[in-house]
């Protein structure tokens, strides 16, 4: 007994290192771009993680617009953007993978296979069509076009993860509420979206963090930087003046990544269960 | 309205109706179906009418390309050109509907039973065809905004697009596979190509299996029982998935610049190690790139394992103490097969995901640092070349013959491992 609780012992507190140790690798960057936003002057190279005279000056700064930056237009777009792209394709592929999952029907097969062949061809392979075809529609800085583009790569990928849920719901359900006088359209609106709920959070986190993340594409077809989204407002404010604005890049930063955060925080249990679960069904 | 006179079982009438449907919607009018008759009818005219000119113009400049400079441009006839093939086989699919629903309408009436009127066959399609309903907004939407781009991406590494093929001096040609052929053969193309394509292989491998690894331990690590403070540990090692990934690579590129970031001036300098040049010499790039990737990719296998640890059944466990199994035997026995089963889709996207994932090498340090005798980075992955080769060198028809070698390569890697993986959950 002594030698087990002994080794007990030992094993937790190396456990605690270990996990001590992460944590500081985990905290240490974050703790630093907020050190910096509170840094006064513009430049990091006299920076200190805990500033000694802090200043709320480069969130003022954000404020101000010049030619070339517009924090907050650029967070908007980004919002907007993200946003609309997660509500359209929650429903456009709640509504396909309603069909694929509970209907036979001519192409359901073939529609299937082209669906995960899609999802393995990097949406990526569009990108030289998207900058030639964007030029010839004029539909250059359209957000509109990059949410539907958007939305047309979350299809695939999505709609073969909310089957996989759909499938796993009892058809039990279906048939007796059918028996009780429910079209298809209710049954699909009250029996699976309400217990497919995790798969729909899923769907939605991929909807809102794609393009809140994209760079590729959206450098592609937004040139004014009026119409510019964060990832490339943000990218090149720290490349264009060589690190000489990062404080203000700091501060914008903390803006967006602290509401980010939290709501991720929150719904974490969501997407776990969801995530399990698709991951199962394939 | 039905002829009920019965006739051994022929198909006059089907086969009458689906002849003249020929010219859709008189089969349908034959049937004494007037309402969808004439509906048919007006589609057809309108899509002849609408599109007559898209025809002619797409299929002339689908293969030609074009004739004269500066009235045609190469690129936009190539586009309409795809348009119009899209939209005849719509027209196909329509077309084919319209056989059909004649002939089976005929065949009901050789068969003597009644012919379903308008207001009936609409709820027939609210029914039946359901499911067409239910999919076309996203298949079109899927059509136009993902194939039609990837097939017109394709279609262009068959041409000499590029700098010195553009409107309005110059057209573009139909070349087969002379790109295709160039990559392989231009001594410089080829070298580049294949460095690219190794630091891709060796990226992908390593980022991916550092994430996964770490994931996994870390979720072992504070799925112990007895260890206190479980939910503060948890939202720890959450936090980099909740941050946005381009804010935090953008904060990396920040810490690791090589005069004013904190790893150089701060940490190393605290430890008595000499500045590293971590943005100029390729080595140690791909050093900080895996190491941000780590960090970066390691919580979301850590939050997905947590999830499928709390699943499995705690009597495996038990009747393994029974057994006097030691903690590793436990781990490789129970543990980490369960994990495998339940996590296969997850761990092979994280490799796709690696293969794909431009935002770090590009966000970073735009792929640099810059390489003589090569129009790629030190760290460029096949994706971000493509992004450089299309934005910056205006090398269309090389960016896109890339882009299908690229999706061949994943496609089959993917494939291998999908049926691997089905192999596995069967065994």
């Amino acid at each position: 007994m002594h030698t087990n609780s002994q080794s007990r012992f030992w094993r937790l507190l190396l456990t605690y290192a270990v996990l001590i140790g992460i944590t500081v690798v985990i905290i240490y960057p974050l703790a630093w771009t907020v050190g910096a936003s509170f840094n006064p002057g513009n430049s990091l190279v006299s920076t200190s993680l805990i500033p000694k005279h802090p200043t709320f000056a480069h969130y003022v700064a954000l404020t101000k617009t010049s030619a070339t930056f517009y924090y907050f237009r650029w967070f908007a777009n980004s919002i907007k953007i993200s946003v609309a792209t997660m509500i359209l394709s929650v429903i456009f592929v709640s509504m396909t993978a309603y069909a694929f999952s509970r209907f036979k029907f001519v192409g359901r097969k073939n529609g299937l296979t082209v669906f995960l062949l899609l999802q393995m061809i990097p949406q990526f392979s569009a990108l030289i069509a998207i900058f030639v075809l964007a030029q010839m529609m004029g539909m250059v800085n359209s957000h509109l076009l990059l949410i539907l583009i958007y939305t047309g790569g979350q299809i695939p990928m999505s709609t073969y993860l909310m089957k996989g849920y759909f499938d796993s719901i009892p058809r039990d359900l279906d048939e007796s509420a059918r028996i009780d006088g429910a079209g298809n359209t209710r049954i699909f609106l009250k029996i699976l979206m309400p217990l497919a709920r995790p798969m729909l959070a899923v769907v939605a986190m991929n909807g809102f963090t794609g393009p809140l993340g994209d760079f590729a594409i959206s450098s592609v077809i937004l040139r004014n930087p009026k119409a510019y989204t964060l990832p490339i407002g943000l990218y090149n404010l720290i490349t264009d003046k060589m690190g000489a604005s990062y404080t203000t890049f700091a501060a914008g930063a903390i803006l967006i990544s602290v509401p980010v955060a939290i709501v991720f925080l929150m719904l974490q249990r969501n997407f776990v269960t969801g995530l399990t679960a698709g991951g199962t069904k394939g | 309205m039905a002829q009920r006179i019965e006739v051994k079982p022929q198909r006059r009438h089907a086969r009458i109706a689906a002849a003249l449907s020929i010219i859709p919607g008189l089969g349908q009018l034959y049937n004494r179906q007037w309402v969808k008759g004439i509906f048919y009818l007006l589609v057809a005219g309108l899509y002849l009418n609408g599109f007559a000119n898209l025809f002619n113009m797409g299929f002339w400049g689908l293969i030609t390309l074009g004739t004269e400079v500066p009235r045609d441009n190469s690129i936009f006839l190539l586009a309409e050109g795809l348009i119009a093939v899209l939209v005849l086989a719509i027209g196909i699919l329509f077309y084919w509907l319209n056989l059909r629903d004649a002939y089976k309408t005929g065949e009901a009436i050789d068969n003597g039973e009644a012919v379903i009127s308008f207001k009936a066959s609409f709820h027939n399609v609210m029914d039946r065809d359901y499911p067409y309903l239910m999919v076309s907004p996203g298949v079109l939407l899927l059509v136009f905004t993902v194939i039609f781009p990837i097939l017109f991406s394709f279609a262009l590494a068959f041409t000499n697009y590029n700098l010195y093929h553009m409107a309005p001096a110059n057209l573009a040609d139909w070349v087969g596979l002379k790109t295709f052929a160039q990559i392989f053969t231009v001594d410089i193309w080829r070298s580049t190509f294949f460095s690219v394509l190794g630091w891709t292989v060796i990226w992908t491998l390593v980022a991916s299996t550092l994430s996964i690894v770490l994931g996994i331990f870390f979720a072992v690590l504070v799925h112990q029982k007895d260890l206190k403070f479980k939910k503060f540990w948890r939202i720890i090692l959450v936090l980099p998935w909740a941050v946005p990934g381009f804010v935090t690579i953008l904060v990396f590129a920040g810490m690791f610049n090589d005069s004013f970031g904190a790893i150089n001036t701060t940490i190393l300098h605290a430890l008595g190690i000499k500045a590293i040049p971590w943005l100029t010499e390729a080595k140690w790039t791909k050093v900080a790139l895996l190491t941000i990737q780590g960090w970066l990719g390691f919580p979301y296998i850590f939050i997905v394992t947590t999830g499928v640890l709390q699943s499995i059944p705690e009597d495996l466990y038990e009747a393994a103490l029974m057994d006097g199994a030691t903690a590793m035997q436990k781990f490789r026995q129970i543990t980490l097969p369960f994990i495998m089963m339940q996590m296969m889709p997850i761990i092979i996207t994280q490799y796709t995901f690696n293969f794909n994932n431009f935002n770090i090498i590009y966000l970073f340090n735009s792929g640099g640092p810059a390489m003589p005798n090569s129009t790629a980075g030190g760290t460029d992955i096949l994706v971000s070349w493509i992004y450089k080769l299309t934005l910056k060198s205006n090398q269309y028809a090389l960016a896109a013959a890339l882009t299908i070698l690229l999706s061949v390569f994943v496609i089959a890697i993917a494939l291998w491992q999908f049926r691997r993986s089905q192999a596995f959950k069967e065994g």
